[in-house]
């Protein structure tokens, strides 16, 4: 593939676009699809060659549109401004969709795109999301796509396309924010007979789709991101770990990979330089703890993702003894643009210390349930009273939860702070991957805070004691707090254990694992004290004797 | 060196070609295990002895890893399943939104625990950790199909269903 071929194929793809004078978009990410959107693409199919309209009118298949709780989304129009939304259509609306295209909307199923949900958005990662067919590649290719990959191979050295991303201020989008382009020039730096990347799409944290939606909408783009960055540290293997229970998202990147392949962007020998690269799927089996690198690789190494003590960190001895780079798939979906547009560019987006935009996953008790990007540094408030425009049911907003089990739930006081990542980290909580749970007064602290101690217990690996140990301690402290039988000698006890697991663990699991307990001792201390003191739950949660009903 | 006997599959069973398969394209070794275990629950639908021995021994791994392995990972299951199977998703939304109540539901209806067979074999109880599907919470998956925002009441109803028929 030269980079005329790609025009080309760019050019032929717009044009048979061209042809087509109405367009009806079909959310096909694993979020509609479960609300049955395939059997409303099928439907507007149907009725498209019913009427003859096949020369100018096109269904086509897309990935999420982002109001993921209204699902099954459809979009009409085929310039940008002039787009109309509908969300919970049914197949049997798709006649009167179809009616509509050169007339009124259908203001029964009409979705209002004028709302800070949209509006507020600002969409790098997620651009192509709802806009392009996922299972083409000629549709990435028209939308720009893989001109960064031949740009960097062709024109620049792996050593500028390094600089690039430095320049760019890219942090890890899995939750710890390293910074990217340092964490690419340690690996170009190492020596070793065969260096691997690797894509991290094992989205543990529960609450958290941003990964799993990147997949399903725009596979390619986490294939051109792993192919920029392969490059970058001179790498000729590759692996996805992704989750088995993301079938569709395996599906997609199956055949992306195929794609990809056929088309010579994804081999040996790529665009006729010496670069050659390619790329290997591995399903992860339901382990949380294999989000933390080292696990991971043990995990691709066909072992029990079990973690190891760093140092030597993965980029110097990781798979197989060899320099290994472990990137998210956000992160990897980063990379395009910030080749295509330069590092400055992104870097201008954001605040000073956190660049550019992060996704997140929004739900929880909150009306506008959904996956939305802004640029960092957005507060918290605009993010629940804005785009997620508040609390349903006329209930009084209590807490907001960031970075699932090993984040904190952060309360009302911390609405106006921004999101990014020293802001979070400094209220107790962090960025996380990126899920983002409203909570609301029907909920009790204590309780939510038992609930990711739990998840932790059971995620734990058990290779040290600290982790394996403590989060059964804790946890079943906790569970005493909220049988109502738990003593103040408890309550010391467990904040004592706070310490000693965020201290002596061996990986971020038990590190991170009192992160809900400790920020919510922090900002609900009355709720703990509730429960001890006057064995009351305040929220009207918690049963009285153990195991008991729940209210 | 010593010569090295692929082992032959334990029985007629067509299923064991694809499982050969997959050890094949990992070139036979241990590195494949997972992948290897992968395509044996997506052929027979669980894990047993015979299928443990035969991966571990053909790819050279002690038996206790590929055990641990097989149990080490939830997504693996060593039981075969019921008739049925319902899914119930505890991922945080979930939990916020409700999913306690249906887990006591199922629960107290079928008198079983998640990861458990109904002894009848007819319905399989399996928790999630998160389905990804937070906006339609809470989730519940029916047979492979995704249903949101469930209620106890529907829950109910819906394995009433498989329940009472003989099908």
């Amino acid at each position: 593939m030269t980079p005329d071929e790609l025009s080309e194929i760019a050019e032929t793809e717009r044009e048979s676009q061209k042809r087509f004078k109405h367009r009806v978009n079909v959310c096909l990410a694993a979020g509609c699809v479960s609300c049955q959107s395939q059997a409303v693409k099928d439907a507007l199919d149907k009725d498209i060659s019913r009427r003859g309209w096949g020369e100018h009118c096109q269904a086509k298949g897309v990935g999420c549109m982002g109001l993921c709780a209204e699902g099954p989304l459809v979009s009409t129009g085929t310039t940008i401004g002039n787009e109309r939304l509908y969300k919970r259509v049914g197949a049997a609306d798709a006649a009167e969709i179809l009616d509509s295209l050169e007339g009124p909307l259908v203001s029964r199923l009409h979705c209002a795109t004028d709302v800070p949900f949209f509006q507020r958005q600002k969409k790098i990662v997620l651009e192509n999301s709802g806009v392009i067919d996922p299972e083409r590649i000629e549709d990435y290719i028209a939308a720009e796509g893989y001109y960064a990959l031949i740009r960097a191979v062709t024109e620049m050295t792996p050593r500028e396309v390094v600089e690039e991303v430095m320049k760019s201020g890219l942090r890890g989008r899995g939750g710890a924010g390293y910074p990217t382009g340092l964490k690419w020039s340690t690996v170009a730096k190492s020596f070793g007979t065969q260096k691997f990347v690797i894509c991290n799409a094992d989205e543990g944290d529960p609450g958290a789709f941003m990964d799993r939606s990147v997949l399903e909408s725009d596979p390619h783009r986490v294939l051109e991101g792993m192919l920029i960055a392969a490059y970058a540290v001179g790498s000729s293997d590759g692996y996805i770990y992704v989750r088995a229970e993301y079938p569709l998202a395996i599906k997609r990147l199956r055949a992306a990979i195929r794609q990809a392949e056929r088309a010579g962007l994804l081999g040996a020998n790529i665009c006729g330089t010496r670069f050659s690269f390619k790329i290997d799927l591995r399903l992860g089996a339901g382990a949380f703890v294999c989000g933390e690198e080292t696990a991971l690789i043990a995990s691709v190494e066909g072992k029990r993702g079990t973690p190891r003590a760093r140092p030597p960190y993965p980029a110097m001895q990781g798979l197989l003894g060899q320099p290994t780079l472990i990137n998210n798939v956000e992160t990897f979906a980063n990379v395009p643009p910030i080749v295509r547009n330069g590092g400055d560019w992104y870097a201008q987006i954001g605040t000073e210390k956190s660049k550019g935009t992060k996704v997140f996953a929004l739900a929880g008790r909150v009306q506008n349930t959904g996956l939305v990007e802004v640029p960092m540094g957005i507060t918290l408030r605009e993010m629940v009273f804005e785009i997620g425009g508040g609390i349903p049911d006329g209930r009084k907003f209590k807490a907001v939860q960031t970075g699932g089990p090993s984040g904190g739930c952060l309360p009302t006081e911390a609405l106006d702070q921004p999101v990014d990542y020293e802001s979070l980290a400094r209220l107790g909580s962090i960025m996380g991957s990126g899920g983002m749970i409203v909570i609301d007064e029907s909920s009790c602290m204590v309780d939510v805070a038992k609930y990711f101690m739990d998840f932790c217990m059971t995620e734990s690996c058990g290779k040290c004691t600290p982790c394996r140990v403590g989060t059964y301690q804790m946890h079943r402290i906790l569970s005493s707090i909220t049988n109502m039988t738990a003593t103040p000698e408890d309550l010391a006890m467990l904040e004592e254990f706070c310490d000693l697991l965020k201290h002596t663990s061996l990986c971020g699991l038990g590190q991170s694992a009192p992160n809900p307990v400790v920020s919510t001792l922090k900002s609900f201390a009355a709720e703990y004290k509730a429960h001890i003191e006057d064995h009351t739950c305040p929220a009207g949660v918690c049963g009285k004797a153990p195991g008991g009903e729940r209210a | 060196m010593l010569l090295f006997a692929k082992p032959v599959p334990p029985n007629e069973d067509k299923r064991w070609r694809l499982v050969d398969a997959t050890m094949r394209r990992h070139g036979q070794q241990s590195r494949g295990l997972i992948e290897a275990l992968h395509t044996v629950q997506e052929a027979f639908g669980y894990l047993d002895d015979l299928s443990l021995r035969y991966v571990a021994t053909s790819l050279r791994v002690p038996l206790s890893r590929a055990y641990g392995v097989a149990t080490f990972y939830h997504f693996f299951t060593l039981k075969p399943a019921g008739q049925h199977t319902c899914v119930i998703c505890t991922g945080t939304a979930c939990y916020i939104k409700g999913a306690p109540l249906l887990l006591d539901a199922i629960q107290k209806d079928l008198g079983v625990l998640p990861g458990e067979t109904t002894t009848d074999g007819k319905v399989s109880f399996l928790t999630a950790r998160c389905l990804g599907s937070c906006g339609l919470a809470p989730a519940v998956v029916y047979d492979q199909e995704v249903a949101g925002k469930v209620s106890p009441q529907a829950l109910r109803e819906h394995l009433s269903q498989w329940t009472r028929h003989d099908a």
